[in-house]
């Protein structure tokens, strides 16, 4: 299928960008990767009147080492990210769960900003980034914002960004050394979205888990953090198989999964319970990669 | 795996590992798919559909979109109402079958979502696409007809005048109440076909032209043939002034067996407008309005003695047609009511098939083609039976089945299998598979309540394919015929060019027939090249569909062959002044009996085409035609095995091996039919476990795009291990049986045995297809969603 | 209207186009370049898929103004001299396709995989082409073609 027609602003700066957005008023839509954002316009689902290319500034790109966080920017694109020496190195639970992101040609162009600021809660990247404390930094006009990741899913498809807001980058903290990571994902074919994921980061130390950080995909509007599932596991022993699991049961509470064609809420939720466990097992290093 | 291309090597071409002609152009890019066609002039269609399942149309209004940049007319329903004509259904299977008027484009009434209301035709696809939306539709919804059972009653909302039930199909052999009565085991069953989406890689395009006299129709279609007979009689088109051409097809499994709406149309809109348009189809627009396949609902009944020995079989179907009967719409469910009793002997077969309308796209050919339906519901009812004997799956179908040395054997519906050997693909296929080491591994994780569970699915099939014989089809109602046609013209440099009624779309004929040529003729397997899908080169054929092109249309191009020798022969006896009885061929040669004296067959293409010392009354010419309509159809037959590992917290089968040992007789290339047979089981697996055509409660389409509608990747298939058994058909001279759909007919139902089989232990008999993570968690758990 | 450069198998071109144009109508309508078929609307089928400044794009979900300055490479531009690319002659010896109509985007997608690992197994490949359906194979013989391509490749690519 064909995309309505629209005009098109590919500016050359971070401020030029922000410009044109502004100027081109609410029905604009910014492009980053493109890879979620084209197929709506091809089934014509979306109208924007004008799109703004952030393709070609600069200040979106690249991945920087900046102390105790990583600056990922936003349009580096999924395989910059799996690729990065440095986010392998010092958040893995990003490479990971990128690398289940669509396909390869999709993560030669699809971005991590953009990912996250289109806010799919069936998308694997929101859930991963709520799990890490993510900070997102955005640029309007008139001003620069830091937005931790809890407020930044509103809801379906809604960002706390507002009309004029570009997504400039995100800032990932380390986690430092000690911790296991694992995104479990759970889904009909290669190709289908997530039914239901689980990020998890894992602190264990003297055999016991000292902190732990999951959050779940596709099990509501947004992603979920699991504030009950880290609450009860901390302390525990990870190969205490009975008490993990009771734990992992409360990985539900606070979602309102969504009935689709792939689940109903009932079935999401029992997933839930059964894959943060999973995940938690993998991220403390019990069970194979 | 590649046995089959290890054993020991073919003297000739035929039984040879050839790599296909066809190969070179597609693996750069030199294709002519339908849509890379461009004509000067040319227009673009774009259709705009009904967004209801069920609609009376009040208005169309076609103004604002005539006034857009680029568009050239803009058509309705009504514009077309008096010469568009109905499109046809060509298998009227019963004498209560209603056939309703079918318009191409809907006039007053919409009884499916996706039908065409509307359409424009512009300069390009853009602005083609940009009026669609200008176009205002006003509609007085109705209500949507979706179950079939409900669709039966009184009071349902009706999808034609003449009510929903399109027609009732029976079929009995033996006494049936006998058999049922006092049999001492009796299981029976109810299985749902789901609806299913062919998802031909290509989608669907069309360009149309004309000189103001004659029309030339491309299409991406299986059927070039036939559907130029039938485009004749539908738009009032001489047959005479239209060519059909099938450029290269990209897959078609049934869905391109079709007479469509858009070919119609376009042919109406050339002739209309005087210049070339040109109509491709969007993927989401393809999933609405390409015809579904399967959706069936079947309540099956076997009654057995204790000793596993069959009584008989009961089977009921309902069987959804959709909104209209198309090309072959309700004989699908016929063609399947031969196949329940399958590789079984049995004392008595009762079968039953209405047809249904509702409101949901037709249904029609998909791979297969009933008979994946009912070989699944047999061989899954075997299984429950086993069980309830306490027998093994593979024991029981033993005691049962027609042992090699009964063939040929006429079954309890009637047919006369040729030949088999299902005691040899089953061993085959066990030790393939490490039958025996699975069953002790399945025993140990059951005895260790491993979360993870093994299955074994068992599937021992025979279907009927070859279609072919003419007599039968048309005992069975059907329009046409079934044989094939095929020319072999010797060029005068020696070359020979073979055209073929038969029209591949990824099967490799080209590559086929010319081993067939090769060996028959004794000329090089370079030396032959192939026409086909263009009835102006191709004057005659009836086309690929039901795994018939080698069976009929491979077996006219032989005889084409065999009458080019014997002219040849006469030719050589003239030329060496011998007698025709005393001339030997042998590779390409044609020898006098116990001397030096030959001519080759290329001596004798140019001696006759130089014409200057022919027998009397000898043509000019090296080549011959023939036909053949093989008087029986052809019976591949099997063993497929699958083991899936069953994670019962999540409800996710994972298939661990798969064995598909097939007879599919004489192979003319090992590696087009492990091709064929790779891709079956890819598509017979995919219904197992992937997918689904889904309509809401109110009739509209949840699955319209290939993110909804879940199509196995690479990594959600196993590497299947293949061999073969080879028992020749008797029925036609090349002793084969066509492979194109055994491996899906088989897989389906092998899969589900071995997801069922892992889950027995839970008190798990069946699973709904597709049997995904849900329904298989829910089935464990006992709750229905 | 935007203008646009671009080099496709090694021919540039200048072209003025809609922002809407997707790369791989521009390819196909206005380059004349069918070799790139089209299979789908979301990005599933991966058909379309070419070669964009060397690494795999599905040229449906890719504006042509995107590519403005960029060098793609379709199936059409992987021969030299008439010689196919090895893993070209891999998908014809292996019988890697049938209908051939996902065949393009799959050679790309293989080439693609290989790029980034040379010598890749069969999970590996498998993976590789997660973003590439084919209806006709079953798969098995297209992953045995990309083991066979990489091979052929690390020894002679033209």
């Amino acid at each position: 299928m064909i995309p309505a027609a629209f005009d098109y602003a590919r500016p050359s700066s971070l401020g030029d960008a922000v410009e044109a957005l502004t100027d081109a008023g609410e029905d604009a839509k910014v492009l980053a990767g493109g890879q979620s954002l084209l197929p709506l316009l091809r089934l014509r689902l979306a109208y924007p009147t004008v799109l703004i290319d952030l393709g070609r500034v600069p200040e979106l790109q690249g991945i920087a080492d900046e102390g105790d966080h990583i600056r990922i920017g936003a349009m580096a694109t999924h395989d910059d990210v799996v690729r990065s020496p440095l986010v392998n190195a010092a958040c893995p639970l990003i490479a990971l769960a990128t690398a289940t992101v669509a396909d390869p040609a999709v993560r030669h162009r699809g971005t991590f900003g953009g990912a996250l600021a289109h806010a799919d809660p069936a998308g694997d990247l929101p859930a991963v980034a709520l799990a890490l404390d993510c900070v997102f930094l955005t640029r309007s006009a008139s001003e620069g914002r830091e937005i931790p990741a809890a407020e930044f899913f509103v809801d379906y498809l809604e960002t706390a960004m507002d009309p004029g807001e570009i997504l400039v980058a995100v800032k990932v903290p380390k986690l430092g050394a000690g911790w296991g990571y694992h995104y479990e994902k759970f889904h009909r074919t290669a190709q289908s979205w997530a039914t239901v994921g689980v990020a998890a980061a894992v602190h264990r130390d003297d055999g016991t888990i000292q902190d732990v950080k999951v959050a779940l995909t596709n099990m509501g509007s947004t992603p979920v953090r699991a504030g009950a599932v880290e609450t009860a596991v901390r302390g525990l022993d990870p190969h205490d198989a009975t008490s993990l699991a009771a734990a992992c049961d409360q990985a539900d509470q606070g979602t309102s999964p969504p009935a689709d064609l792939h689940a109903q809420p009932d079935y999401r939720r029992h997933l839930a319970r059964v894959l943060t466990r999973r995940a938690i097992r993998r991220a403390a290093d019990l069970e194979p990669g | 795996m590649t046995e089959q291309l290890t054993r020991e090597p073919a003297t000739g071409e035929v039984g040879r590992a050839r790599r296909r002609k066809e190969d070179a152009r597609l693996i750069t890019g030199r294709t002519q798919w339908t849509d890379n066609i461009h004509l000067p002039g040319m227009l673009h269609v774009a259709f705009l559909r009904s967004p209801m399942a069920h609609a009376k149309i009040l208005r169309v209004d076609t103004s604002a979109a005539r006034g857009l940049p680029g568009v050239v007319a803009v058509y309705s329903g009504e514009d077309f109402a008096a010469e568009q004509g109905s499109l046809p259904c060509a298998w009227p299977v019963s004498d209560d079958c209603v056939i309703p008027e079918h318009p191409p484009m809907a006039v007053s009434r919409v009884r499916y979502p996706g039908e065409a209301v509307a359409c424009v035709v512009a300069t390009d696809r853009y602005r083609a696409a940009d009026a669609l939306e200008a176009i205002e539709v006003d509609y007085e919804p109705l209500p949507a007809v979706l179950d079939m059972t409900g669709a039966l009653t009184d009071a349902a909302p009706k999808v034609h005048e003449s009510g929903n039930k399109a027609f009732t199909w029976k079929f009995a052999g033996g006494d049936i109440d006998a058999a049922l009565q006092d049999a001492p085991v009796v299981v029976e069953r109810t299985y749902v076909q789901q609806r299913l989406i062919p998802s031909a890689m290509e989608p669907r395009a069309v360009v149309a032209t004309t000189d103001g006299d004659s029309f030339t129709l491309y299409s991406a279609t299986q059927i070039p043939h036939i559907l130029r007979v039938m485009a004749a009689l539908t738009t009032g088109i001489p047959e005479h002034k239209l060519r059909v051409i099938a450029p290269d097809v990209g897959g078609g499994f049934g869905s391109k067996l079709q007479v469509t709406a858009e070919e119609i149309l376009a042919l109406l809109i050339t002739r209309r407008l005087g210049r070339p348009v040109k109509w491709t189809e969007s993927r989401s627009e393809g999933n609405l309005t390409v015809h579904h396949g399967r959706d069936q609902l079947q309540r099956i009944t076997v009654a057995a003695d204790r000793d596993g020995r069959l009584r008989g079989l009961k089977v009921d179907l309902l069987a959804d047609m959709g909104a209209y009967l198309m090309l072959v719409t309700p004989g699908v469910p016929v063609l399947g009511a031969f196949m329940y009793n399958a590789i079984y002997k049995m004392d008595a077969y009762d079968f039953t098939c209405t047809g249904v309308f509702t409101t949901k796209m037709p249904t029609d050919a998909y791979r297969g083609a009933g008979r994946p339906e009912a070989t699944f519901a047999i061989e899954r009812i075997m299984d429950e039976l086993a069980a309830e004997l306490g027998l093994d799956p593979l024991d029981l179908r033993r005691r049962n089945w027609i042992a090699h040395e009964e063939f040929p054997y006429t079954t309890i519906a009637g047919l006369t299998y040729d030949s088999g050997n299902y005691e040899a693909a089953t061993a085959k296929a066990m030790e393939l598979f490490g039958y025996e080491e699975l069953r002790a591994e399945q025993a140990a994780r059951r005895e260790a309540g491993d979360p993870v569970q093994l299955g074994i699915g068992v599937s021992t099939y025979t279907e009927m394919c070859g279609l072919a014989p003419s007599r039968v089809l048309g005992a069975l109602a059907y329009s046409a015929g079934g044989w094939e046609h095929a020319s072999v013209r010797m060029l005068p440099t020696g070359a020979v060019e073979v055209v073929t009624g038969t029209s591949p779309h990824g099967q490799g004929h080209v590559t086929s027939w010319s081993q067939i040529v090769a060996d028959a003729l004794g000329v090089p397997f370079e030396a032959v090249t192939v026409l086909h899908g263009d009835t102006a080169v191709s004057h005659k054929g009836m086309d690929t569909y039901g795994s018939r092109s080698l069976v009929v249309g491979g077996v006219a191009v032989l005889r084409a062959c065999e009458k080019v020798k014997e002219k040849a022969r006469r030719l050589a006896a003239h030329m060496l002044e011998a007698a025709a009885e005393d001339i030997e061929f042998d590779a390409g040669s044609f020898r006098v009996k116990g001397t030096s004296a030959a001519k080759s067959i290329q001596e004798l293409a140019f001696a006759a085409f130089a014409a200057h010392n022919l027998p009397d009354g000898f043509e000019p010419r090296l080549d011959a035609d023939a036909t053949f309509d093989p008087e029986n159809f052809s019976y591949p037959h099997g063993t497929h095995l699958c083991a899936v590992e069953v994670d019962t917290e999540t409800g996710m089968s994972k298939i661990r091996s798969y064995v598909a040992v097939d007879d599919v007789g004489n192979v003319v290339n090992p590696l087009i039919v492990e091709g064929q047979v790779h891709g079956g089981l890819a598509q017979g697996i995919a219904q197992a476990l992937y997918e689904e055509a889904v309509y809401d409660g109110e009739g509209n389409l949840l699955t319209t795009t290939m993110a909804d509608y879940l199509l196995p990747t690479a990594l959600d298939l196993p590497d299947f291990i293949t061999d073969r058994t080879e028992t020749p058909a008797t029925t036609n001279p090349l002793g084969v049986k066509g492979v194109g759909e055994a491996g899906t007919i088989a897989s389906t139902p092998a899969v589900v045995n071995a997801i069922v089989d892992a889950l027995r232990p839970y008190g798990v008999t069946d699973v709904r297809m597709p049997c995904t993570p849900e329904r298989v968690w829910r089935a464990i758990h006992g709750s229905s969603s | 209207m935007p203008r646009i450069t671009v080099t496709v198998d090694g021919v540039g071109y200048e072209e003025e186009v809609e922002p809407r144009l997707l790369l791989v109508h521009l390819l196909r309508d206005t380059l004349g370049k069918t070799g790139t078929p089209i299979g789908c609307d979301t990005t599933n089928c991966g058909a379309c898929t070419v070669l964009m400044d060397g690494k795999s794009v599905k040229s449906c979900s890719v504006l042509a103004v995107q590519a403005d300055g960029s060098e793609i490479t379709t199936v059409e531009g992987l021969s030299a001299n008439g010689v196919w690319h090895p893993m070209q002659r891999a998908f014809h010896e292996e019988h890697a396709l049938q209908c051939g109509f996902c065949t393009p985007g799959m050679i790309i997608a293989a080439i693609d995989l290989v790029r980034t690992d040379p010598d890749p197994d069969d999970a590996t490949i498998r993976e590789g082409l997660e973003g590439n359906l084919c209806r006709c194979t079953g798969y098995c013989n297209i992953v045995r073609a990309v083991r066979r391509g990489a091979q052929e490749m690390g020894v002679n690519t033209p």
